[in-house]
């Protein structure tokens, strides 16, 4: 008889329920329809997600009811995190949430604007915040996916204008739940390290759903916190993003960030080419007009012996000007020839170009795969376009 | 080839073309001592023979800031990026 086997109290089973609850759901991301919202005098919000076929009770602590970009609303569709827990005394069990943002464009955008609005009257985008971003920069922090293309747009472009310098990556998912805070903490990391002179911060191009993780607060209030100037690159020339209202630049694209925070080197190199030119000439000059001052205060005299020394003397330091010159410009002739070359190269290879024109790169484990040869069935892969990211699995490889 | 002491290094790019700067401006004013002159002329051909150096560089140093399992921040030297 099933009664005489050992029992558990209500307590004991709440527990075991409890336990096995909270461990199989320590973070989930839920979508639905905000429904019986209520705010209590605490400041907690009490509200129930429901779809046509089943409903959850859900609560946002006042802590972090605060902090949120949305403020929900009966009716509202949403995509919520957080983790489930068990209220042991009711015997019920909830959805703890710790993010929210709004599902479907309409709401996407009102979101957008409402954040936009309060961080514009807190006096976040203000100019006067603005730091001025450094003429040569030494080292160049970047927040965004590794594996993404614009990572690699970065990189083309910095390679190109001014290689002599130093990327640290700090990675940070952008798009999809938890993004905000990675970004977050990327950007905080970067300011921690320290000897940053600049960092760039963004993504490529997708749809407003994919640039969110730029529109939360979050990533708004740690990019207008950090030491280090910040350039926003978020999608395409046309997305306009929170994070780029707060950032010191706005970027239209993650390749024109990284021509705004590095020169071109061939222009740096012009002007110290022009510079030193100029340095000869004044220098030439100068000798010049001592020398001729030095003639006509002598020729009344007719001084033949100290001409003569004054001759030597001017000769000496002609050939020493000359030969300074001369080995001067051949500094930056080699210089100039070897950027042209090295133009040319890292132009042929910049995979950029093969993007733009409509191929994808196909990445494993962050690293381009350079044939199918090295591909296994099941591997999981990264097919990169000019716009975004296929992520995909191997289903068979055969040789062409 | 170490990027590790390059901070100071690359301070010393911008200083180096600002005091390139003020060394013409000073020789265009004149009214200069012919050692002085002289003087200044060598240290500008060095100053800019150093900034052309500079920009002859062709290595990009990637890293990558990671934290460990005790949550301190690292930096990495990163050759998943590179092809």
């Amino acid at each position: 008889m099933s009664l005489d086997r050992p029992f558990l109290t209500v307590s004991e089973i709440t527990r075991k329920i409890k336990l096995l609850l909270e461990g199989e759901f320590p973070a989930v991301v839920v979508q639905g329809e905000v429904s019986n919202l209520r705010r209590h005098t605490s400041g907690h919000i009490y509200l129930t997600l429901k779809d046509e076929g089943a409903q959850i009770a859900a609560v946002i602590w006042r802590s972090r009811a605060a902090s949120l970009s949305l403020i929900p609303e009966d009716g509202m569709k949403v995509v919520a995190s957080g983790r489930v827990t068990v209220y042991e005394v009711r015997g019920q069990y909830q959805l703890d949430i710790s993010g929210i943002r709004p599902l479907g464009l309409g709401e996407l955008q009102m979101a957008f604007e409402r954040l936009k609005a309060r961080l514009a009257e807190e006096g976040l985008f203000e100019e006067r915040h603005k730091q001025p971003l450094p003429v040569f920069p030494h080292r160049v922090g970047v927040v965004t996916s590794e594996t993404g293309a614009a990572l690699q747009d970065i990189l083309n472009v910095l390679r190109r204008r001014f290689p002599g310098i130093e990327v640290v990556l700090s990675p940070a998912r952008v798009q999809g739940a938890g993004a905000a805070h990675e970004i977050a903490s990327a950007i905080r990391d970067l300011n921690e390290h320290g000897n940053i002179d600049v960092m760039i911060v963004g993504r490529g191009g997708g749809s407003l759903e994919d640039l969110w993780a730029f529109n939360e607060e979050e990533v708004a209030r740690a990019i207008f916190a950090s030491g280090i100037p910040v350039v926003s690159a978020v999608g395409h020339e046309i997305d306009y993003t929170i994070a780029d209202y707060v950032a010191d630049r706005r970027a239209p694209t993650p390749s024109a960030a990284a021509e705004m925070v590095v020169p071109d080197r061939r222009a740096v190199l012009e002007r110290v080419a022009g510079l030193a030119r100029q340095l000869g000439d004044v220098f030439r000059d100068d000798l010049d007009a001592r020398r001729e001052a030095v003639r006509r205060a002598l020729s009344s005299y007719a001084l033949s012996r100290p001409l003569d020394l004054l001759r030597q003397y001017s000769q000496r330091l002609d050939d020493r000007t000359r030969a300074m010159t001369l080995s001067l410009r051949h500094t930056f002739e080699m210089a100039a020839s070897r950027l042209e070359g090295l133009h040319a190269r890292v132009s042929s290879m910049d995979p950029g170009l093969a993007l733009r024109r409509g191929y994808a790169i196909v990445y494993r484990d962050g690293k381009p795969v350079s044939g199918s040869g090295i591909l296994r069935p099941q591997d999981r892969i990264d097919v990169t376009f000019r716009d975004g990211i296929a992520r995909s699995t191997v289903e068979s490889v055969e040789p062409s | 080839m170490s990027p590790k002491r390059a901070p100071a290094n690359e301070e010393s790019f911008e200083q180096s073309l600002g005091r390139l700067e003020k060394i013409v401006e000073r020789l265009e004013q004149g009214d200069v001592a012919l050692e002085e002159s002289l003087r200044l002329y060598e240290e500008g051909v060095a100053l800019s023979r150093r900034c052309a150096e500079k920009l002859q560089q062709v290595e990009l140093v990637l890293k990558r800031l990671e934290r460990d399992v005790d949550d301190n921040l690292k930096l990495l030297d990163d050759d998943t990026a590179e092809a």
